[in-house]
C-alpha cells in the first residue's frame, strides 16, 4: 500500500499534512528548531501580531490547574514591521506553510494588517483573531457578536490576498451562529476552539493567581468542549474546520477529525512535549495505515453514530 | 542551540531531609554543554496532572554523563518526584537560559538560599576549576540546621575555606538572613568582586540592595512560573528596570540576571 495522503486543502493552500500549530505556542518556529524536524509540519501558525509591538500583561501570567493551564500573557508581541523583518526570513526557511495569526483594536486595524501581510513573500494565509480585543467603542468583543464577526472576517477578506481563517471563542451561547456569520463574510476557514475564560484563586492569600484575574484554559481539560463545538460547527458550515482544544497526541487529532475537523492545532501540548507535532503527524499515519484508509479525506466527518 | 529533549534514567536519589531530594540523571547531552545556571525542564509522571513540566536549576554537573537536582516537595509535581526510584526514567528538555557569567574577577561571593543553594554548588565547582581561580565565599541560608547541614558539608568537601552560614531559627550559623552576611564578606572593598545570589524573591531583593550599597556587580537567578522554558509561552514575564511597562522573561533573557536588569518591587 502507498502512504496515505495526508493533504488537506484551504483556500488555494495547499498543506502537506493536516497538523499545525496553535498560535502563542509556537513562538516564531525558531524557539523549536531543537525538538523536532520543522518541515514535517503541515504548517506554523505564529503568536498573534498586532500593528504596533505590545508588551503584554503583568505577572503573573500563567497558573497551572487540573490538567489544564491558564493564561493571560496579553497577546505580547513584536508588532507587524518587526514581525516581517526579524521573524519572516527564518520562517521562509523552514519549508512548511506560515500562517500569521493577527489581531487589532479596530476594523481598520485588522484592514491593515491583512493588506501588509498578504503581499508579504512565504505567508501562506492568515487567521483572524477574534477572540480576545474589543472594538474601540462598545467594548463588544469582535468574536460573540455574530455581526461583528462578520463584519471583520469581510474587512480582512476584501484586503487579503491569501486564505483568511477565522479562529472562534467558545465564550459564546451558539458557537454555530458566529461559524456561520463568518463563513458569510467570506472566510475560507475557521478554526476553534480558543481558550476558554477561567479563573483561579489562591485560598491562603485570597487573591487571584492571575495578575488578571482571569484568564484563558487551555490543554487537555477542554478537549471535551472543543470536541463538541468542532462537531457542531463542521455540520453547520461548508468551509473546512481546524479543531483546536487539548490535543496532545494522534489519537487526540483523529477524534477531531472524525468529529468534522479538517486539521488540527496543537497548542499546550507543545509547551509539555515540545516535539509533540512530529509524533502526532507521524501517528496519523499510522493510524490510516492501520485502518486501511488511503488518506486524511476518508476519516473527516466519518463519525459513526448508531441511533 | 545546544537544547536537547531525552529520557533520562535517574541514577541515584537522596533524601536529604523528609522532605529535600537529591535526584542524579543519566543525560550526556545535557551534561556535556551545560553551564551553571542553566535549568532543566523536567515532567513529572506520565499523565495530564501535573500538566506541565516544572524548572529545576541543574545543581551540579558530573564527569559521565550525569546532572543532579535538587528539590524541596512543595506540590503534586515535587511529591511524584520524590517517590522516583533509582532505574526509572524521566523526559528532561535542556540546558535552558542563561546562565552565571564567570567573567574574571577577584573573587566571589555566592549568597544561595533555601533551595536556591542548588546553582551554587555547580558554580562554586566550575569556579574552581578555572586556570586562575578567583577568591571563594559562600554564604549560605535555609530555615533550619536540618535543612543546611548536608548542603554545607558538600561546599566544605568542594574545599570551600570561607563557607558562612545562616539559619532562621538560629540552630546553624547565623541567626536571621543570609543577606546580613554580606556586608561583613565584602565590607573591605568589592567593587573587583562578583556577587552571585539564588535564593527567594526577598533574599533576591535584599542582596541587590546590599550589592548596590557596596558597588558591587550582582547576578542573580530568579525563578517564576514557567509553562515551556524556551520562550515560546512567554509567561514566565518579570518587570524589567526603568523602561516602565516591559518585560523581561526569565527562561531565555534569564533565569540569571545583572540586578540592574531587574524592577525589584
Amino acid at each position: 500500500m502507498n502512504r496515505p495522503d495526508l493533504r488537506i486543502s484551504i483556500g488555494s493552500t495547499v498543506f502537506s499534512n493536516p497538523v499545525l500549530t496553535a498560535s502563542g505556542t509556537f513562538g516564531y518556529a525558531r524557539e523549536f528548531e531543537p525538538y523536532l524536524n520543522l518541515h514535517r509540519l503541515g504548517g506554523v501558525v505564529v503568536k498573534g501580531i498586532s500593528l504596533s509591538p505590545r508588551k503584554g500583561n503583568p505577572p503573573p501570567r500563567i497558573v497551572e490547574t487540573a490538567c489544564g493551564m491558564l493564561n493571560a500573557i496579553g497577546l505580547e508581541n513584536v508588532g507587524l514591521e518587526r514581525f516581517i523583518s526579524e521573524k519572516m526570513p527564518y520562517l521562509r526557511e523552514i519549508g512548511t506553510k506560515v500562517i500569521v495569526n493577527i489581531l487589532g483594536d479596530s476594523l481598520d486595524d485588522y484592514r491593515l494588517l491583512a493588506a501588509r501581510l498578504s503581499e508579504v513573500e512565504g505567508v501562506h494565509a492568515i487567521e483572524v483573531n477574534i477572540s480576545c480585543p474589543n472594538v474601540k467603542k462598545g467594548g463588544v468583543a469582535f468574536g460573540t457578536d455574530a455581526a461583528m464577526a462578520e463584519a471583520v472576517t469581510r474587512a480582512v477578506c476584501e484586503e487579503s490576498g491569501v486564505p483568511v481563517i477565522v479562529k472562534l471563542s467558545p465564550n459564546v451561547t451558539d458557537i454555530t451562529l458566529i461559524a456561520r456569520a463568518v463563513e458569510n463574510g467570506g472566510a475560507q476557514a475557521v478554526s476553534l476552539i480558543n481558550t476558554l475564560l477561567g479563573m483561579a484563586i489562591d485560598s491562603r492569600s485570597r487573591r487571584p493567581k492571575l495578575a488578571n484575574i482571569v484568564g484563558g484554559l487551555s490543554g487537555p481539560a477542554i478537549k471535551p468542549v472543543a470536541l463538541r463545538m468542532v462537531w457542531q460547527v463542521a455540520r453547520a458550515v461548508q468551509i473546512p474546520v481546524i479543531g483546536i482544544g487539548g490535543i496532545s497526541n494522534a489519537t487526540d487529532a483523529i477524534e477531531f477529525f472524525l468529529a468534522g475537523a479538517s486539521a488540527v492545532q496543537i497548542g499546550t501540548a507543545n509547551f509539555v512535549n515540545p516535539g509533540v507535532c512530529d509524533e502526532v503527524v507521524r501517528g496519523i499515519e499510522e493510524y490510516l495505515v492501520e485502518h486501511r484508509l488511503q488518506g486524511i479525506q476518508g476519516l473527516i466527518g466519518a463519525l459513526i453514530v448508531d441511533c | 542551540m545546544n537544547q536537547f529533549q531525552c529520557q533520562a534514567e535517574i541514577v541515584r536519589m537522596e533524601h536529604l531531609t523528609s522532605d529535600i531530594v537529591r535526584m542524579t540523571l543519566q543525560a550526556p547531552d545535557i551534561a556535556a554543554c551545560a553551564i551553571p545556571g542553566q535549568f532543566i525542564m523536567v515532567k513529572a509522571g506520565e499523565g495530564c496532572d501535573p500538566l506541565l513540566r516544572r524548572p529545576f536549576s541543574i545543581h551540579q554537573v558530573i564527569g559521565n554523563g550525569r546532572v543532579q537536582i535538587l528539590f524541596k516537595v512543595l506540590g503534586k509535581g515535587t511529591r511524584l518526584l520524590a517517590g522516583m526510584r533509582a532505574g526509572m526514567a524521566l523526559n528532561l528538555v535542556g540546558p535552558l537560559g542563561r546562565g552565571f557569567s564567570l567573567e574574571s574577577r577577584e573573587g566571589f561571593c555566592l549568597v544561595g538560599g533555601g533551595m536556591g543553594i542548588a546553582p551554587l554548588y555547580f558554580l562554586a565547582r566550575e569556579l574552581q576549576r578555572l586556570s586562575r581561580p578567583p577568591q571563594l565565599v559562600v554564604l549560605l541560608g535555609a530555615r533550619t540546621a536540618a535543612e543546611l547541614a548536608q548542603l554545607a558539608e558538600d561546599f566544605r568537601e568542594l574545599g570551600v575555606r570561607e563557607l558562612h552560614l545562616a539559619t532562621d531559627d538560629g540552630s546553624l550559623g547565623h541567626h536571621g538572613y543570609v543577606a546580613e552576611l554580606i556586608p561583613r564578606q565584602l565590607g573591605r572593598g568589592g567593587d573587583d568582586w562578583q556577587l552571585c545570589a539564588c535564593g527567594p524573591h526577598p533574599m533576591l531583593q535584599a542582596v541587590a540592595k546590599e550589592a548596590k550599597s557596596l558597588s558591587c556587580p550582582c547576578q542573580v537567578s530568579l525563578e517564576t512560573m514557567m509553562a515551556c522554558g524556551i520562550s515560546a509561552c512567554l509567561g514566565c514575564a518579570i518587570p524589567r528596570a526603568g523602561l516602565s511597562g516591559a518585560y523581561l522573561h526569565v527562561c531565555k533573557d534569564g533565569p540569571v540576571f545583572d540586578a540592574k536588569e531587574v524592577a525589584w518591587l
